[in-house]
């Protein structure tokens, strides 16, 4: 762990109708860490990631991106700009467009309408789709209608569209969400050979997965960290027992 | 090695594509105008003027629907306000033909005789430089896009999507028509304008006048089509249709969709606007009426009867919808509201995908079964 900062929530409130989704969270994340979030329904785990990714403002509190760099301000696309993928709960992939299509509009590039109205793919531009397309196992479904692949593949495709932004912190909602034992572990595998080079925040319900990814687990509760620590550690925390089994 | 742009522009149509367009352009430009102009009326290849006017009147509809299926059809933004853009341009067209009237009008003034009929005195601030036929085509080109720009990015940008934009743009074209009905105005009120004599100095009802503007109208229809064709097969077109599939993803990997939005949403307009400048001066007639929500409705209609996101299926629906109508109209009258009501729930249950969706699920199955 290099011990820098890449995600820093500070007390981040968001209310809604008196509803606090998030009270006074503070969360920190580290350059390429691996970092699984657990909790029970309504903890606030997808609060937090719309907060990080613009599509909900906080109330209060501070969000600062690569340590200096305040969020709160900003539309999706500026954060998505500065280095931050988020993956939804259910898999949205652009469903009428190809395989490649899909990871072509996702690469990093200048995104201005009129820069896409003569925009040009070039060999190198291929190349990075031809790697990414291997890398999530889709290179034979090029070509293929997105909408048409299994769920398990439009979960991969998506994860791909995120890599192909090249960026610096990756946000999971349930990625492995409705895929097969097998489809899950090797997603496992896939995001622990992306930890280092980028830093992920994966939200999961499901514990053999996150026994596989190893890190740190942070347990959320009702908009505030519960409990912080490795697996086994959290497991055995009375508070996230009785949490979980609802006294 | 990277293309020229314009070879690019150019390739966006399939070969097929050229050929069609070929076709149409001898047909169009050359045969028409040719049985029209050439041979006397009573010659059983005489093309009448009905059938010229009929067919111009139509092209100009069709420019509309390929307009409305980029913003529909690719997009996914169902617009009901597309005739105030269409009316737009041709009320800036029609205030020109006015002024070529002169003074053959009925009351022999230099001010168009509703003006003299409503005792004004002279021409108001915004018919300055309306005799200038430049001019007027800045108009044309400018005054529904601007008015689209200014719309499109106050909707767009407190994010109205769906049903709602949908309403928002019939009450829009609603409100310009009750402000387009008033004299005050100073268009017409609810005649409009009417009783065109001249363009550029010509008869507007001599034969090589309508020809002419026969031509340039299918002129403009074809290009209108390449440049769809460029415009959905574009980088550009694949975002319009990812906002359609998935807005929020597209935010999240780095697209504004505003000002894609905004683009097509304005080129759209710009395009009717052409259009109605083009219908103008072939019918005659000009008033309030272009922008009733039902005539906005109906754009839609030829859309989706003809096939959403195919761009040569609103030109089919634009033909098939007003060649119907017009004979409707003559056979019975009263019954083509209930008619056209019948087609868009016939199309929305049955043919989905219109009529270019049926041509190609038959020959899909007829392939199937040569294969099988």
């Amino acid at each position: 762990m290099s011990g820098v900062s890449i995600l820093q929530l500070h007390e981040v409130t968001v209310s809604f109708d008196g509803f606090r989704a998030l009270n006074e969270l503070s969360l920190d994340i580290e350059e390429g860490e691996l970092r699984c979030i657990i909790g029970p329904n309504g903890a606030g785990k997808t609060t937090m990631m719309d907060v990080i990714t613009g599509k909900t403002r906080a109330d209060r509190g501070k969000v600062m991106f690569d340590q200096n760099i305040d969020v709160r301000r900003m539309t999706e696309a500026e954060i998505a700009h500065l280095g931050i993928g988020r993956k939804f709960q259910k898999p949205t992939i652009f469903e009428n467009l190809t395989v490649f299509e899909n990871l072509e509009l996702s690469m990093k590039m200048d995104k201005r309408a009129r820069v896409s109205l003569f925009a040009w793919l070039d060999d190198d531009a291929r190349d990075k789709i031809s790697d990414t397309l291997r890398l999530i196992r889709l290179d034979r479904e090029a070509g293929r209608q997105s909408g048409l692949l299994s769920h398990g593949q439009k979960q991969w495709l998506e994860i791909g569209m995120l890599l192909m932004q090249d960026p610096k912190l990756l946000l999971l909602d349930e990625p492995v969400a409705g895929m097969t034992d097998d489809e899950t572990a090797r997603t496992g595998e896939l995001f622990k050979s992306l930890a280092g080079k980028h830093s992920l925040v994966v939200v999961e319900h499901d514990m053999a997965f996150i026994a596989q990814l190893g890190g740190v687990v942070t347990v959320l509760h009702e908009g505030a960290v519960l409990a912080e620590g490795d697996l086994a550690t959290v497991q055995n925390d009375q508070r996230v027992i009785e949490v979980y089994l609802g006294r | 090695m990277r293309k020229p742009f314009i070879i690019r522009f150019l390739q966006a149509t399939s070969k097929q594509g050229w050929i069609a367009i070929a076709v149409a352009a001898v047909l169009t430009l050359v045969l028409l105008p040719a049985l029209h102009l050439l041979l006397p009326a009573g010659h059983p290849f005489h093309v009448s003027a009905y059938v010229i006017t009929l067919v111009g009147k139509i092209m100009c509809y069709a420019i509309v629907a390929v307009a409305m299926d980029l913003i529909w059809g690719y997009t996914g933004i169902l617009s009901l306000g597309h005739g105030l853009f269409f009316a737009l341009g041709g009320y800036a067209f029609g205030m020109y033909l006015m002024r070529q009237i002169g003074r053959d009008g009925s009351y022999q003034s230099d001010l168009p005789d509703f003006m003299v009929f409503l005792d004004w005195k002279a021409l108001p601030w915004y018919w300055t430089g309306s005799d200038s036929i430049l001019w007027v085509l800045f108009l044309v080109l400018t005054v529904p896009a601007l008015v689209a720009l200014v719309f499109g990015f106050f909707a767009f940008r407190s994010r109205i999507k769906g049903v709602y934009f949908s309403i928002i743009t019939q009450a829009m074209v609603f409100a310009a028509m009750l402000f387009f009905f008033r004299n005050e105005t100073g268009f017409g009120g609810n005649n409009g304008f009417t009783d065109f004599k001249r363009i550029l100095g010509y008869s507007i009802t001599a034969p090589e006048t309508r020809v002419a503007l026969f031509a340039l109208t299918a002129t403009m229809l074809l290009a209108t089509l390449v440049l769809g064709r460029y415009l959905v097969t574009s980088k550009l077109g694949r975002v319009l249709a990812a906002i359609r599939d998935a807005e929020s993803r597209v935010m999240f990997i780095g697209y504004n969709p505003l000002y894609y939005k905004l683009f097509i949403w304005t080129l759209s307009a710009l395009l009717c606007g052409i259009a109605g400048a083009l219908y103008v001066p072939q019918v005659g007639i000009i008033n309030p009426g272009e922008m009733s929500p039902a005539n906005s409705i109906e754009i839609a209609i030829w859309v989706a009867v003809g096939g959403r996101a195919t761009l040569i299926g609103p030109v089919l629906g634009a033909f098939i919808v007003n060649l119907a109508k017009s004979l409707f109209t003559v056979a019975f009258p009263e019954y083509w509201l209930f008619f056209l009501g019948a087609l868009f729930v016939g199309v929305t249950l049955w043919l989905p995908d219109g009529v270019v969706g049926l041509w190609r699920k038959l020959r899909d199955e007829r392939r199937q079964g040569s294969a099988a």
